[in-house]
């Protein structure tokens, strides 16, 4: 009764105002929705012409020749090969980093949500990932160099004769990868566990489950949606990462296995990515083959726009309708 | 077979509370169902004769669960006060009173549900047949005092896993789909839904109705055989025809389960309830056989309320 009032009063306040600024803007406000029409037709125009600049130019250049030939060095762009070695290593460096981000990432949501203690630490930690959201890639990349390229670690990088360790593979830039993608699947499960109503936790204990059960049984199964988006977007930061892959998976075009072990030989060892491989052969690196880099360019964002499809789609099918 | 009466005394009456009279027959208890119904009408006083050939549906009315003098507090506030009740099998208890007087707090109680939120503070005994909740495992006490809410809440899953919910032990031993089958089915006619999903057990819980979706969660409750049901509001999100149902299968249910019902439909309170307690700013101001509470109040204040003056 008494919230009723209080809405019909303020409607009442409200509704004489509008009426009469319907038709007279001040000139500040035309001002500010002029620019904000301009910037957004800007935008929208900057967004297009990229995607259609890169969408015509990689279409005439691709071919099933590049997409199934590895890279070779050549003088010229007739002899450098196609870029099968980089999106292998695209798909294996983004396997390797969401392999280990999404169980981590799930695992720290699922605590910072559910647990939350000690408060002190849920703090620290929710504020390491929001750093990590900020942090420049690069930065990233060199920190993990200067990890991968102690001792210790060297039976997960490339080691050369003398024993000397370059702190590069896939092993080390996989790692760091994770990093990229973490706070995505962080925040798409947090998201969707904050969106489960605090009944349906209420439900399971009162059912006699602990909260582990709960966890498992109830929270985890409902929040797949985000945790799916999650993931999907942190893989998308992953096949776009360029920063990473130059300093921590190797300059080699092709992919270089180390050791001895078949599958371990190829995490361990070097290699590159489409997105290195645009970098490499686009006139800022060693622009030995435009063409292909821009064939290369299209395949990448091709990937990401399918996986921004697949985000859309999880979305929208898995939302669930709490009572 | 001889019937004798005994009034049970462990320093209840002091807290206002009548003593709980129970049946001995021959020397065992519980005897076999004898019918009677404790005080129709009037308030069931200490000397007043055991009502047994009164002309009433065969109900074996024993206590369950004893409040004793429970106070709760969320910091400063106090929001249940010295509250002194019993929970009895074969009867509908429904705690009525205005918003904020403590009803769901002391619901929450009987399944230490309360103790979930960090700020409560508990004071007073619960007492689940003859012992004390404090002592018993959350889990185990839960199992005994299931709770359905005010929003239908089935998990994400099928119409099965969620009624075979509570039935799935964490660990190796996990009985399978067969074993679970007669139970769930058991739990869904008790619910009076089987007839609506007996074709669709695979189908999401959540495609159901809003009434449909309460009484699955009735019957998820039932599948772990409870002896106490709460429920808080459990109508108050529903059309009245669903209404109605879940009014049926509560009566229903009474025979098997102690029934406490928190409703602010005082019509929902006098259709189904057999006692009535009536709260105000955390006190328990009236407890009662639900048709002295309606037609007879004691207190000032009752009679305001179920007259309808406030609330
Ligand atoms: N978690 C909490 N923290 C602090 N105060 C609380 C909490 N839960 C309940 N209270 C307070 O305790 C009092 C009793 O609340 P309770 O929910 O038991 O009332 P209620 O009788 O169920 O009301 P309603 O009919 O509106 O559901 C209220 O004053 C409420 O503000
Ligand atoms: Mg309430």
């Amino acid at each position: 009764m008494i919230s009723g009032a209080g809405k019909k009063r303020t409607r009442r306040v409200r509704k004489p105002r509008k009426k009469g600024a319907k038709g007279v803007w001040s000139i500040g406000d035309r001002i500010g929705l002029g620019i904000a029409w301009i910037t957004g037709i800007f935008l929208c125009v900057v967004a297009f012409s990229v995607t259609i600049y890169l969408a015509v130019k990689g279409i005439s250049y691709i071919n099933l020749d590049v997409l199934t030939s590895r890279p070779e060095a050549g003088v010229e762009q007739s002899e450098t090969g196609g870029f099968l070695d980089p999106m292998i290593g695209t798909v294996l460096l983004t396997v390797l980093g969401t392999a280990i981000a999404a169980p981590i990432g799930v695992g720290i949501a699922i605590w910072l949500t559910e647990y939350g203690r000690p408060a002190s630490l849920a703090r620290f930690v929710e504020a390491g990932v929001e750093m990590l959201v900020g942090a420049p890639s690069i930065a990233l990349a060199i920190f993990g160099l200067l990890i991968f390229q102690t001792s210790f670690m060297a039976p997960f990088s490339f080691t050369a004769e003398g024993g000397a360790v370059f702190g590069r593979s896939f092993f080390a830039a996989g790692a760091i990868m994770s990093l990229i993608a973490l706070p995505f699947v962080v925040g798409g499960t947090r998201e969707a566990l904050n969106s489960i109503p605090k009944h349906v936790r209420e439900a399971s204990f009162a059912l006699g489950k602990d909260q582990a059960s709960t966890i498992r049984r109830v929270l985890l199964p409902a929040s797949r949606a985000g945790i799916a988006t999650g993931t999907t977007l942190g893989m998308a930061q992953i096949i776009g990462e360029t920063a990473v892959v130059v300093v921590l998976l190797g300059a080699s075009l092709q992919l270089a296995p180390e050791g001895a072990i078949p599958v371990l030989d190829i995490f361990k060892g070097t290699g590159s990515t489409l997105t290195s491989y645009v970098y490499i052969n686009s006139p800022a690196g060693e622009g030995k083959a435009p063409e292909k880099a821009y064939a290369a360019a299209f395949v990448l964002l091709l990937i990401v726009i399918a996986l921004n499809v697949m985000v859309n789609q999880i979305t929208k099918r898995g939302q669930h309708k709490w009572g | 077979m001889g019937i004798e009466t005994t009034d049970d005394e462990r320093g209840l009456s002091e807290a206002g509370v009548p003593p709980v009279r129970r049946i001995v027959v021959d020397g065992e208890t519980p005897p076999v169902r004898v019918a009677h119904r404790i005080g129709n009408g009037a308030s069931p006083g200490l000397d007043e004769p055991f009502a047994v050939e009164q002309d009433f549906e065969a109900v074996w009315v024993e206590e369950r669960m004893r409040i004793e003098s429970l106070g709760v507090r969320f910091g400063q506030k106090e929001a249940v006060k010295d509250v002194s009740l019993q929970v009895n099998s074969g009867e509908v208890l429904a705690l009525i009173g205005p918003s904020g007087c403590g009803k769901t707090t002391l619901l929450r109680s009987l399944n230490k549900l309360v103790d979930l939120t960090p700020t409560a503070i508990r004071s007073g005994r619960i007492l689940l047949d003859d012992e004390d909740t404090a002592y018993m495992d959350d889990t185990l006490l839960r199992k005994k005092v299931g709770m359905l809410f005010q929003q239908p809440n089935p998990f994400p899953m099928t119409i099965f896993d969620n009624v075979a919910y509570g039935l799935r032990e964490r660990g190796s031993k996990r009985p399978g789909k067969k074993a679970l089958e007669p139970i769930v089915v058991d739990a869904l006619e008790r619910a009076g839904l089987w007839d609506e999903v007996s074709d669709n057990l695979n189908h999401p819980a959540l495609s159901l109705s809003g009434g449909q979706q309460q009484r699955l969660c009735i019957a998820r409750s039932l599948a772990v055989r409870p002896e106490v049901l709460l429920l808080d509001e459990p109508c108050s999100a529903l059309d009245p025809i669903s209404t109605a149902i879940i009014e049926d299968t509560i009566v229903n249910l009474k025979d098997e389960i102690a029934i406490v019902i928190v409703t602010h439909n005082l019509q929902q309170a006098e259709r189904i309830a057999d006692k009535v307690a009536f709260m105000y700013l955390g006190d328990l101001v009236e407890y009662g056989p639900a048709t002295q509470v309606f037609n007879a109040p004691m207190a000032e204040r009752t009679k305001d309320y179920v007259r309808g003056d406030f609330g």
